[in-house]
């Protein structure tokens, strides 16, 4: 059903046009460290919520936020050209090869996937920067959860990419959906201090589960972030149930209508 | 040269969802060993939906297709193998080199290593583009993107190969190359070429047609064939009363003459000798007259009453 060399060779070539194609790696990186240096910087000191943000700059407390926006850009990115390539690009002949479609989504989703995790390892790195230290577990863990959550976003992307026709339609969706979906997982706020209505909602955001896991390895030595109904396992259960749910609804999808 | 069919079409229908007309209706035909066939019809004959069913991209809703002996719906699998496909947009990947795309073609078929290598070198050297391995695919001009295209489809030697509009964007000289390519590949390595077109003088290049007209066949042989079909030679008559002429025409020499265009057409052995007869006998409406052998366009208005290019 999986034919491994199939899907090595979607991978390869995922990260090779990547590679080659300056404007996207830019594109995906260097937007969401605009941001967050612009309203890091910007809000500093100036906002706070009590018990949750003491002793951290708002530049700080943004940081584990921003990796997960890189990673969401960069997912977002190399899973929209499915839209294109499907009728006028690479993945018409890829349609009619032997390959299975299984192999076709695995490759697809692994080649986004690694480049949304390097990107937002790239960006993890500079975390000593502004003086976040989480020690070595602490970065493992974080890459961890990135990995996790790039493969969760990959096939996110692919699901709707392939649901789409047009590059117009995803541009919607990603603002509708996919840009509340990162607001709310406590990128930019946390979800201690947030309406209780909002907070409810965000239990259903599987982003704020990752959220959680790398705030707590990243900046927890800080404040508390953690809402108290959460025991700490269950969001790493919760974004693992994403990712292998989506991964799943992509091949689905990719099964079903091609 | 008469083999045994390698592709089966028997009574297919097809419909996309939302459209209130089938794209294809009914469509029977075979294709048989080693042969190039065509398949031309006007935009939007459903030439491309067939072509579409050929290559696994679309499923028969009615009918049956067998290839090479498999169904296509059962076996797409084992169809999948045997066949090369040549979009018609470029399936290339314009960021990466020639070669790089023929390996990764390759890999999904299940070449590796030295076959692999074997492979790549054949076709690049079909194709003629060895000398251009390492360049970058966006940097290729139209014709060497296409002579691309090819290469990739042939990677895995397909018994059939399956081409949509091969020639577009092509300049003459360029598609000429391409003819004679696919010439040669049908002799040298026993391919089945099967390409749509709308294009008369390619379709003359093929061994066989089939001409296909708002989703049905209407005619189906080799261009020697079809042309045949048409008595002799075509007649074209201009006039400012194409109605009346056509009317005078069918009482005094009760012929099938037609009217296309707003001009009088009609087909006739020896049309040489009946051209003075019409003009002597209805003096001064005619302001042109010409006389032709029969084209592949004539025998397309010969069955469907219009010019190939009505829709525009």
């Amino acid at each position: 059903m999986i034919q491994w060399l199939g899907v090595a060779t979607l991978w390869q070539r995922e990260l090779l046009r990547f590679y080659r194609d300056r404007a996207r790696v830019i594109g995906a990186f260097v937007p969401p460290v605009v941001f967050w240096l612009l309203i890091g910087s910007g809000i500093g000191r100036s906002l706070r919520v009590p018990g949750t943000l003491t002793g951290m700059s708002y530049l700080q407390y943004f940081f584990p936020g921003t990796i997960l926006l890189v990673a969401l850009f960069t997912a977002i990115f190399s899973t929209i050209s499915i839209i294109e390539d499907r009728r006028e690009g690479f993945l018409q002949s890829v349609l009619v090869s032997p390959i299975s479609r299984l192999s076709l989504v695995l490759g697809k989703i692994l080649g986004s996937a690694t480049l949304a995790f390097l990107q937002g390892a790239a960006f993890l790195v500079l975390a000593p920067a502004v003086h976040i230290h989480p020690g070595l577990a602490g970065f493992i863990n974080a890459l961890i959860l990135l990995g996790i959550a790039s493969l969760g976003l990959s096939a996110l992307g692919f699901l709707i990419a392939w649901m789409l026709d047009s590059t117009q339609g995803f541009h919607s969706i990603m603002n509708l959906f996919l840009i509340p979906m990162w607001l709310l997982s406590g990128a930019l706020f946390p979800a201690g201090g947030a309406a209780s209505w909002l907070r409810f909602v965000m239990k259903f955001n599987p982003l704020y589960y990752a959220m959680n896991i790398l705030q707590a390895n990243l900046t927890a030595s800080w404040m508390n972030p953690r809402a108290h109904w959460l025991a700490p396992g269950i969001d790493f259960l919760a974004i693992c149930a994403f990712t292998l749910v989506l991964i799943m609804a992509a091949a689905w999808a990719a099964e079903k209508n091609s | 040269m008469m083999t045994q069919p390698i592709i089966g079409i028997h009574n297919v229908s097809f419909r996309y969802p939302k459209s209130p007309t089938p794209a294809l209706a009914n469509v029977s035909l075979m294709v048989n060993q080693g042969e190039i066939f065509g398949i031309l019809g006007p935009n939007g004959s459903g030439k491309s939906t067939l072509l579409g069913l050929l290559s696994t991209s679309l499923a028969p809703k009615e009918g049956a297709i067998t290839i090479a002996g498999f169904d296509l719906v059962k076996d797409t699998a084992a169809i999948r193998i045997l066949i090369g496909v040549v979009f018609q947009h470029p399936a290339l990947d314009k960021k990466l080199t020639i070669e790089e795309n023929l390996k990764a073609q390759g890999y999904l078929y299940r070449l590796q290593g030295r076959k692999l290598q074997e492979r790549i070198e054949h076709v690049l050297d079909v194709t003629g583009l060895s000398l251009r391995r390492r360049s970058l695919v966006e940097k290729l001009s139209g014709g060497l993107m296409r002579r691309a295209e090819i290469a990739k489809g042939l990677i895995h030697h397909p018994k059939i190969l399956i081409l949509d509009e091969p020639s577009t964007g092509l300049d003459p000289g360029a598609r000429l190359d391409l003819w004679r390519h696919l010439n040669e590949l049908a002799q040298t390595l026993q391919t089945t070429v099967v390409a749509t077109t709308h294009l008369m003088d390619e379709a003359e290049k093929c061994s066989r047609l089939a001409l296909i007209n708002e989703g049905t066949l209407i005619a189906l042989g080799t261009p020697q064939e079809l042309k045949g079909q048409i008595g002799g030679d075509v007649i074209t008559l201009a006039s400012a009363d194409p109605q009346g002429l056509k009317k005078f025409i069918a009482e005094k020499f009760s012929d099938n003459a037609q009217i296309v265009d707003q001009t009088v057409r009609l087909e006739r052995a020896q049309g040489h000798l009946i051209i003075p007869q019409i003009i002597s006998s209805y003096p001064g409406t005619i302001s042109s007259a010409t006389l032709s052998k029969p084209t592949l366009e004539d025998v397309f208005i010969h069955r469907t009453g219009h010019r190939f290019w009505n829709q525009t």
